[in-house]
């Protein structure tokens, strides 16, 4: 077993760059073919008997899964180790918002033409769009910022202002629970999701508090939490 | 080149001599193939027989009710379905139909009325003679379609047991077996049995109909096999499916989504692009098939035969 580790571990290092680029190379294909596949279904091919609805809970569906999963890769970072997930968290958090931009597209396009008094109406009249509304406000900035050069720009700033990602899930959630007549079960299911993804920050901040208490001397050790507070030097 | 006699129900919606679907031609054959075919399995198979003596109801339908609009297809009207109990997605009912158990059927007439009792399906059909009828069909969830009903008026039925005259409601159950839930009944999603009540003027309306069929064929099961109440101005959910039990009362009857919702979902439940709803704008509707919606016409364009039903209410408040 160990040097079957030990091989794919050499094998990883030797090529990681390239597998990171593949992986990332693959799922942005798979991505495509998805929207692609629903977006053919509007016009021909496909016999769906309400193509935009498909459309619309597609895209929501998935801009909800790549948000969770970007909220996966520091959890998964500190309990396993593996940093390298670091390199694919922005990449999943503009996934989810490429996603969600064409839910919203196909929103306010499909359902309402542009027509701007008609969308602020449903926006208002409507809790479950005004709150998913809301996230999409509250990621389209994270989207903006997520290039390296306005991250290095913005420092500091650039990690409390991405901090909002936990809200938005929130938000994202609470929009799909309330759009649901009757059946809440997968709702209640990405609520779960959520409370055990922030659950864990909370944990590792409350972890974190108790250990620099302990610690009384600030110089004693370092920071090895892997809390993005910390950020990486590339 | 129409064969069909119409009408005993007129409409100001520009209808016209349309024969509105190629595929009744296209059904009509194919009865008069099957019949030739199934004549000598009869002599042998009483029980086809009695099937296909069902199905003769079907052959000479009338059609009373038509509107210029193009029904959709049968794919569609028989795929995209809500019937939560047969699961909860649109693609579930088709899947779990087989779940569904129609033979035998036998409704339950109960409450204010003179002949009460349980009725097997066969004497529930019997005296009626079946009728086209393509209404518009809109779902509260703002999408719309147009199905050719197969069926007879709910007045006609009602009146075969004399409902006295502290008969002021009339309530509807659909088929629930506590201990062999249908798939969407293991989950309370909904207060089983699913419930549905229409005021005793709006079931004798003559707009109002109890669907066996689409299409000219019984109702397949996701459709609500094999007898289905139609209420064409009220949102989709007020036509309730499957139906086991007819209950006259005097006090108006609980319904499913009201009690699920009642800020949401009210008694009488019309379509009505002027009433807000928290989930769906009412105001406009997605034809199935289109890309763009259009606007919601209030009691979905069935105004002239039903709105006196409600003079002197106020809709906003009896939503």
């Amino acid at each position: 077993m160990s040097s079957i580790q030990v091989v794919q571990t050499s094998f990883y290092k030797k090529y990681k760059a390239g597998i990171i680029t593949g992986a990332k190379l693959l799922i942005s294909l798979g991505c495509l073919l998805h929207i692609g596949y629903f977006t053919t279904a509007l016009f021909c091919c496909v016999d769906f008997a309400n193509p935009v609805e498909e459309l619309s809970h597609a895209t929501g569906e998935w801009g909800l899964h790549f948000l969770l999963l970007s909220l996966l890769i520091t959890p998964l970072r500190r309990h396993f180790k593996w940093n390298d997930l670091l390199k694919f968290r922005r990449f999943l958090g503009l996934w989810s918002f490429f996603y969600i931009f064409i839910h919203f597209f196909g929103f306010i396009f499909f359902d309402h033409f542009f027509n701007l008094a008609s969308i602020i109406e449903d926006i208002i009249d409507r809790p479950y769009i005004a709150v998913g509304f809301a996230g999409l406000v509250l990621l389209t900035p994270l989207a903006v910022t997520s290039f390296k050069r306005l991250q290095k720009k913005l420092g500091k700033r650039w990690f409390s202002l991405h901090k909002l990602v936990y809200i938005i899930a929130i938000l994202g959630v609470v929009h799909y629970w309330w759009l649901v007549k009757a059946d809440i079960f997968w709702p209640v299911i990405y609520a779960l999701a959520v409370v055990v993804l922030l659950g864990d920050r909370l944990y590792f901040y409350w972890v974190k508090d108790a250990a620099k208490k302990q610690r009384l001397k600030p110089s004693s050790k370092k920071d090895t939490t892997g809390q993005p507070s910390v950020m990486p030097k590339s | 080149m129409s064969t069909y006699n119409k009408e005993s129900i007129t409409f100001n919606t520009g209808l016209t001599e349309n024969d509105v679907t190629d595929e009744s031609l296209f059904l009509k054959r194919r009865h008069f193939i099957k019949a030739g075919m199934s004549l000598s399995a009869m002599a042998y198979f009483p029980q086809l027989a009695m099937a296909a003596a069902g199905d003769a109801k079907y052959a000479g339908l009338k059609r009373t009710v038509d509107l210029d609009l193009e029904p959709h297809s049968y794919k569609d009207i028989t795929s995209y379905n809500n019937f939560y109990e047969l699961g909860y997605g649109k693609g579930d009912p088709i899947r779990n139909a087989a779940a569904l158990k129609t033979d035998p059927w036998s409704v339950t007439i109960e409450g204010e009325c003179e002949k009460p009792g349980t009725y097997t399906l066969e004497d529930i059909l019997k005296p009626h003679d079946f009728e086209e009828r393509i209404y518009r069909f809109r779902c509260v969830e703002a999408w719309s379609m147009v199905i050719p009903w197969a069926g007879f008026p709910l007045a006609a039925l009602l009146k075969r047991f004399n409902p006295t005259s502290k008969a002021k409601y009339v309530a509807f159950e659909t088929v629930y077996d506590k201990d062999a839930p249908l798939p969407g009944q293991r989950r309370n999603v909904l207060d089983w049995p699913y419930r549905e009540g229409l005021r005793m003027d709006e079931a004798m309306n003559p707009l109002t109909f109890m669907a066996t069929g689409i299409y000219g064929k019984p109702l397949p099961n996701q459709n609500g096999a094999p007898l289905r109440l139609v209420v064409p101005w009220k949102y989709g959910f007020k036509s309730i499916k499957s139906v086991v039990k007819i209950r006259f009362t005097e006090t108006q009857p609980e319904t499913s989504w009201n009690l699920s919702g009642p800020q949401e979902y009210g008694f009488y439940s019309n379509v009505n692009p002027e009433v807000n709803h928290p989930r769906w704008s009412q105001k406009r509707e997605r034809v199935i098939g289109k890309l763009f919606k259009q606007p919601t016409l209030k009691f979905n364009g069935y105004g002239d035969q039903v709105a006196s039903l409600y003079t002197g209410m106020d809709l906003r408040k009896n939503y």
